[in-house]
């Protein structure tokens, strides 16, 4: 009885130890086969667009049985520096590429427009471009200002260098060093619930997490921007001024089984996963 | 096989060092503590109102979840009914478990909306404190409880018979007796908390800056790589990995300190 | 418990917690120490702190089981997560856990196991390379989980090419946990009376018998407390597996597949799927459930060990 204790622990402990010495070498990256898609596709980036390549990647997967797609996640400048090293077969980046990454291929899946949010006990109807800029710059500081409460604003603003940020600033001619925040995020759902649970909050986040949040009792409402409505729609058809593209990057043009799933992403057997993760499709 | 851990360690400063060598060298050291401001992007890197981030809430932390640990542990053993004291046990073993996410948006949902009525705009250094202090108190807890099953049974008995009340023969005997283990459970503690990532970054309202009061938000280093990372490029991706580093020097200096203060005071 | 050992006063001393208690409990001279302000006023001090610390843990964990009993169900944990996890269960998800804790235990428990009963039975306290070890784990035990993913990245998954896999994920925790496990099992051996060794080797019994008959069992409240805590800090962490574990919720087929935990699960349930919360809250009550499991099993399996081996002298 005594020897069984002993030996047990051990044996499953050498047993591991074959296991693990046992296990074959990873199968190598993509095999590269026009005909019969067949290997292992990597996709790393963007934490933004995994669930939505995790999505796809499934559907391909169904369709292709010898493939396997997997996605990682990491930040748009690890799909960026990835892709461009050739670890991952497919960057994901959520904003559009910039001037000193030209070297690499991008292609939109899908679309993602920025609306500004407040809470819904906030009785403001709408801000217009000034008085968002007087707000983050903190020239505003009182609700009543603009006409709504006596009570002081809670400036929720995004981490510097994300591409949400960037594109806020941009399009309201804002240098980042002005802004003046009372709460920095990184997601969108923590600003969402940052603004849900504090009725003095002004924030911004990506129209579909802000358009499902609202529409499923989360008490924030989603401001127009110059006049027009917040919504996965407008963004849609072009009328909504703030947004960005969820790319796929690649290093070079792709072929074989990359470039096989980039078109399956882009066309129309893709477009129902994206609105379900809350994005926009690209028309095409 | 010993030297494993600081192999390790060594292993980790080389590569925190390999990925900040660009900045380093171009740069230099002295820029993330004289730059009037940390806006990365445009090319200023101060550290210094993250550091105080760190070390206050880090402070605040410990110095809450000490007493209330080490009391805890001391009512299991020698307060507590025997039932209530292994119900307790098993609750605070659960809590080391539960992921820093779940404190996180607990923080979030509920902690940071309380003290937002108290004072806007709620995610702040407080909220940082009290969400880190839940986390670290499993820790400084149970190895508490363990080092106190450890104390002698003698002592207790000739504390008895001597007379002592349980206050007495606690605060007296056993709390020097067990000082050892408590102290080691306090350094777990405080290293979890200077190491923490996420479940601060959700509550402590990230705005660089040197907080006035404790219902003011901060960020520390560690929420600092955890917020930027996924978008920096260059320098600013460089810049962040010199955040850990300073934070290894922090927990570095921590340690020599705890060391020097206790050297030969251990074993009385 | 065992009725039949030798004698009382053995018994005594071997059983170090119960024995502690009662000797406390009996002998004290409660009702008139209690009366005192001097013993009064800690004990409801103590017993106020503990009102405090268990609401605090209460009220997070009825929020979490609020939330999270609706949604579970067999199906729950018997599928697939479909729809980025808004659907569907997370078997897989609860296998890569098991796969990447799995791991994590088995190379560093023996691991550091070793090194604490290194550092405490066979070199002194004070010497150079105890303390340089003592050094280096604390600060181990202070880098910040994310950097254990960048370097986890860097090192296992890119420099000895394991890519993205379990096996890098549970290796990065090893790192993580060896700290806080040898520390608490080095308590657990300091905290031996001088006595046992001295009558060990006066009885001429050999090193590794009197590790493992004697020192082990009755260091093992510390290890235990190591265990358990490693085991927590390893089912709990997020930032350092996202790099290193990844992000894929298929089955995984062996350990070099990416394999995504539940606290990553959670994390992103939580933070970035619109409309992942309710799925979120129904995994943290899996994993809880999971840790009550695990904490159970350990706490007893440790204490058989101890039992068994104690009795036997």
């Amino acid at each position: 009885m005594k020897n069984l204790r002993i030996l047990a622990p051990l044996s499953i402990g050498a047993a591991t130890c074959l296991l693990l010495q046992s296990c074959s070498k990873p199968p190598s990256a993509a095999n590269q086969s026009a005909n019969t898609p067949q290997g292992k596709l990597v996709l790393t980036g963007s934490s933004t667009v995994a669930p939505l390549a995790s999505e796809i990647g499934k559907r391909y997967e169904a369709e292709h049985p010898g493939v396997r797609v997997d996605v990682q996640t990491g930040g748009s400048s690890r799909g960026i520096a990835d892709a461009r090293q050739r670890v991952a077969d497919i960057g994901m980046v959520s904003r559009s590429l910039k001037g000193t990454e030209k070297d690499l291929q991008a292609f939109t899946i899908a679309k993602d427009g920025i609306s500004v949010i407040i809470n819904s006990d906030n009785p403001v109807k709408s801000l217009n471009a000034r008085q968002i800029v007087d707000i983050y710059t903190d020239k505003i500081n009182n609700w009543k200002q603009v006409g709504g409460l006596d009570a002081p604003i809670t400036v929720v603003n995004k981490a510097e260098g994300r591409s949400t940020l960037e594109l806020f600033s941009e399009h309201f001619k804002l240098k980042t060093e002005d802004i003046k925040p009372d709460v920095v995020i990184g997601d969108n759902e923590q600003g969402i619930k940052t603004v849900a649970g504090n009725p003095n909050a002004v924030g911004y986040v990506s129209i579909g997490s802000g358009e499902y949040a609202a529409t499923h009792q989360t008490p924030i409402k989603l401001l127009p921007v110059a006049g027009v409505a917040a919504s996965i729609t407008n963004v849609s058809n072009g009328t909504f001024p703030i947004s960005r593209p969820l790319n796929l990057v690649t290093n070079k043009s792709p072929t074989g089984l990359t470039k096989d799933f980039i078109d399956f992403a882009r066309s129309q057997q893709a477009q129902d996963v994206v609105k379900e993760q809350y994005f926009v499709p690209v028309s095409q | 096989m010993a030297l494993l851990a600081a192999a390790i360690v060594l292993l980790i400063i080389l590569f925190l060092v390999w990925e900040t060598l660009p900045i380093l060298q171009s740069i230099g050291l002295a820029r993330f503590f004289n730059d009037s401001s940390w806006h990365p992007t445009s090319e200023e890197f101060n550290l210094l109102p993250m550091l105080w981030g760190t070390l206050l809430v880090t402070v605040g932390a410990v110095l809450i979840a000490t007493p209330l640990g080490i009391a805890s542990a001391i009512f299991c053993h020698y307060y507590a009914p025997r039932a209530i004291a292994n119900l307790y046990r098993r609750l605070v073993e659960l809590l080391a478990g539960i992921p820093s996410v779940v404190y996180g948006f607990w923080g979030l949902v509920v902690l940071v909306p309380i003290i937002g009525r108290i004072r806007p705009p709620g995610a702040s250094l407080l909220a940082g404190i009290l969400i880190l202090t839940l986390m670290i108190l499993p820790t400084i807890t149970l190895v508490a409880d363990a080092s106190l099953t450890s104390v002698p049974p003698e002592y207790l008995r000739g504390c008895a018979a001597m007379g002592l009340g349980r206050w007495a023969t606690v605060h007296g005997v056993v709390l020097p007796a067990a000082s050892s283990g408590l102290l080691t459970g306090v350094i777990l503690g405080t290293g979890r908390a200077i190491g923490e990532t996420m479940a601060v970054l959700m509550v402590c309202g990230n705005v660089v800056q040197t907080p006035k009061n404790v219902f003011e938000p901060v960020r520390t280093l560690t929420a600092n790589i955890a917020l930027e990372m996924a978008y920096a490029t260059g320098h600013h991706r460089a810049a962040l990995f010199v955040s850990g580093l300073v934070l290894m020097v922090i927990v570095f200096v921590l340690v020599i300190a705890a060391e020097l203060l206790n050297r030969g005071r251990i074993y009385v | 418990m065992s009725k039949n050992s030798p004698t009382p006063g053995q018994e005594d001393e071997l059983q170090l917690t119960s024995t502690l208690k009662r000797a406390v409990t009996r002998s004290l001279p409660l009702w008139i120490s209690s009366l005192q302000p001097a013993e009064l006023l800690p004990t409801v001090i103590l017993w106020a702190v503990a009102t405090v610390v268990t609401g605090a843990l209460l009220w997070l964990l009825s929020d979490v089981f609020w939330h999270g009993t609706g949604q579970i169900s067999w199906e729950f944990l018997t599928t697939s997560p479909s729809n980025a996890g808004r659907d569907g269960g997370i078997a897989p998800i609860v296998v890569s856990t098991s796969l990447i804790v799995g791991v994590c235990m088995a190379v560093s428990v023996p691991l550091g196991l070793g090194t604490a009963v290194l550092l405490a039975e066979f070199a002194s306290n004070s010497s150079g390379l105890g303390q340089l070890v003592r050094l280096s784990l604390d600060v181990l035990a202070g880098v910040p989980s994310i950097v254990f993913g960048l370097f986890g990245n860097a090192f296992f998954c890119k420099t000895l090419g394991l890519g993205f896999s379990i096996l890098s994920g549970g290796l990065t925790l090893a790192c993580m946990v060896l700290p806080i496990l040898i520390r608490s099992t080095q308590e657990g051996f300091r905290a031996v009376p001088e006595d046992y060794r001295r009558c060990a080797a006066a009885l001429g019994i050999s090193r590794t018998a009197i590790l493992w008959e004697l020192l082990l069992p009755a260091a093992m409240p510390g290890v235990t407390v190591g265990l358990l805590l490693g085991l927590g800090r390893a089912l709990s962490e997020t930032a350092a597996l996202i790099f290193t574990s990844g992000y894929v919720d298929r089955m995984p087929e062996s350990l070099f597949d990416s394999g995504r935990a539940l606290s990553i699960h959670i994390y992103d349930l939580a933070m970035n799927v619109s409309g992942g919360e309710p799925h979120a809250y129904a995994t943290a009550l899996v994993l809880v459930g999971f840790l009550v499991l695990i904490n159970g099993t350990t706490s007893w399996l440790a204490e058989r060990f101890r039992q068994s081996k104690i009795f036997v002298l």
